[in-house]
């Protein structure tokens, strides 16, 4: 505990900007580091069922501390063969349709879901469109909503606009320290605003896109602490709270009856800015 | 007390409106007679324009409405009664110029936000509405539209009304930032409690839905109607270009191009719109 508070200390004092550095360093562990340390025998399963399947998107059922959940994770790929197959991190409409169908999957049986959030955005390209990128991400903001089986979010590094949104719809939204989720990116940002990207530092303040920011807002639950030789040199740190948080929030989850449960998460994005 | 003053001034203001209002379309230069058609450039004299409902007698060009002149044009005279009219977004927070620009859209448009709501009969069937207006910061959604058409949904979900919503926004409201990109969740959640209790829920897309608004409730409809060559995309042109520099198809993002891939049920010209939501409006009179 004295690490993590002591931790708390120095972080605070780190720039918004300096936090998006952090969050895009291409050493940070991925999706396909952690799921491993997360969870044990994970079973993939590919595909949408309508067009093809999206290597932007893992799906699969895996054992959470011996309870069966599926887990669905946006993967930027580790390598720069992976990143081309995963298209960093980018989906098309095909993983949020995929993501759509294995939540389905869950309901059915009951798993809780794990999603992990790890995008710069949805891929914006003309077979997205084409395919109904719009649309895809629609479904899965209306559907997770009230998906009748607990939903957990952990937000790793980078969480950008709808694209990261279609799968943040959730019971509980825990958010690495120096990840950052923003409307788009501190680049976008600047280059609308002021039509100059190099303004990107003080893009990234204004954003508000930190994870103290958001959890100031009332959106991230829990800031999960980084170790302070940094996340990529000791993952296990992270990993094993993180896993202390799912246990319990879990326990608490499993307990709400499904009308309080679906309530609950309701008046979670409910309350997002509902003054007039 | 206050608030039922309030509610009556509101509805006295309307009654008002309606009958001083002088019923001329502005659509582009102030007081012309003749509008230059942005599509066939061949000019046209604006009560012509205004026959047509502020659409080109030629090319079939719809000019954009304002939300009151889209209220005029679908439902009954008199019949539309607004809610949270008053609803600003000034001093939600402390974006630079973000204020100023709130009140000069204010003053231009005389709305107070991108988005009008309220109740509404067509051919005497009670409707809740939300109708977007383009002008008003490219129509994009910040807490305050959020939350107006949250509590719409909420309204029709709760009176058993049908609820239409005519689209007409550029996306989420950046200076509002993530506040405005949760307002997608929201209005989605609601949404899908309306959809889960038998509520009809139709949406006419006009041009332009992009953004996190066609990534929200305008994709969501039960049916979906377009006006003709309305813009509607998630990510915009330009930024498709650059990341891709794929050569793009002419009518690509275009009413007609989602016709085509199959994310719109029907295109429907702006004269033959009060007829056709009518007609929808008809199938799903019994379903309370």
């Amino acid at each position: 505990m004295f690490n993590v508070s002591q931790g708390d200390k120095v972080m605070n004092q780190i720039s918004a900007w300096e936090r998006v550095t952090i969050a895009r360093n291409p050493n940070r562990p991925k999706s396909l580091d952690i799921i491993p340390l997360l969870f044990d025998h994970f079973f993939e399963c590919a595909g949408d069922r309508h067009y093809g399947d999206d290597k932007a998107l893992i799906g699969g059922i895996a054992l959470f501390e011996g309870m069966p959940v599926t887990v669905l994770a946006q993967s930027k790929g580790r390598t720069l063969e992976e990143n081309m197959r995963c298209n960093f991190g980018m989906l098309h409409p095909e993983g949020y349709r995929k993501a759509l169908r294995l939540a389905q999957q869950a309901e059915k049986f009951n798993r809780p879901i794990i999603t992990i959030v790890d995008t710069a955005g949805a891929y914006p390209g003309q077979m997205a469109e084409e395919r109904g990128q719009a649309e895809a991400i629609a479904k899965n903001l209306q559907f997770f909503s009230q998906i009748k089986t607990p939903v957990i979010t952990i937000v790793l590094s980078e969480g950008g606009s709808g694209g990261a949104l279609a799968l943040s719809v959730a019971d509980r939204i825990y958010m690495f320290e120096n990840a950052v989720y923003s409307i788009l990116s501190p680049e976008g940002f600047a280059s609308i605003l002021w039509k100059d990207d190099s303004r990107v530092k003080e893009a990234a303040e204004l954003l508000e896109c930190t994870s103290y920011d958001l959890q100031n807002k009332g959106i991230v639950d829990w800031i999960i602490p980084e170790s302070s030789d940094g996340f990529e040199n000791d993952i296990s740190f992270s990993v094993s709270l993180i896993k202390d948080q799912i246990r319990n929030d879990l326990l608490k989850l499993n307990k709400l009856k499904l009308n309080q449960l679906l309530d609950q998460r309701y008046e979670k994005f409910r309350k997002i800015g509902s003054k007039l | 007390m206050n608030q039922h003053f309030d509610k009556r001034r509101e509805r006295l203001n309307l009654f008002q409106a309606l009958f001083t209002k002088p019923k001329t379309i502005k659509i582009t230069e102030k007081e012309l007679d003749f509008v230059v058609c942005p599509k066939c450039n061949k000019a046209i004299e604006s009560s012509e324009v205004k026959k047509h409902i502020s659409v080109c007698p030629q090319c079939d060009y719809h000019f954009p409405l304002t939300a009151f002149q889209r209220i005029d044009s679908i439902f009954d005279n008199g019949s539309f009664y607004e809610v949270y009219a008053k609803a600003s977004s000034t001093g939600l927070n402390n974006f630079p110029d973000y204020l100023n620009k709130l009140t000069r859209y204010q003053k231009e448009t005389s709305l107070n936000e991108a988005v009008v709501v309220g109740t509404a009969k067509l051919n005497d069937i009670k409707v809740a509405v939300a109708i977007m207006d383009s002008r008003f910061m490219m129509g994009s959604m910040g807490q305050v539209v959020g939350e107006k058409i949250t509590r719409i949904i909420e309204l029709a979900h709760r009176r058993k009304y049908p609820l239409i919503i005519f689209t007409a926004s550029g996306g989420a409201r950046m200076q509002e930032g993530i506040m405005s990109l949760m307002q997608m969740a929201k209005t989605s959640a609601a949404l899908e409690r309306f959809n889960q209790a038998g509520g009809f829920y139709l949406t006419v897309l006009t041009h332009p839905t992009t953004g996190g608004v066609s990534a929200s409730f305008a994709m969501l409809g039960d049916i979906i109607m377009a006006e003709p060559q309305a813009l509607i995309g998630f990510a915009g042109r330009r930024v498709i270009e650059k990341t891709v520099k794929e050569q793009l198809p002419d009518n690509f993002q275009t009413s007609e191009f989602l016709y085509e891939k199959g994310f719109v049920d029907q295109i429907v010209h702006r004269k033959d719109l009060r007829n056709k939501i009518y007609q929808c409006l008809m199938f799903h009179k019994e379903i309370k």
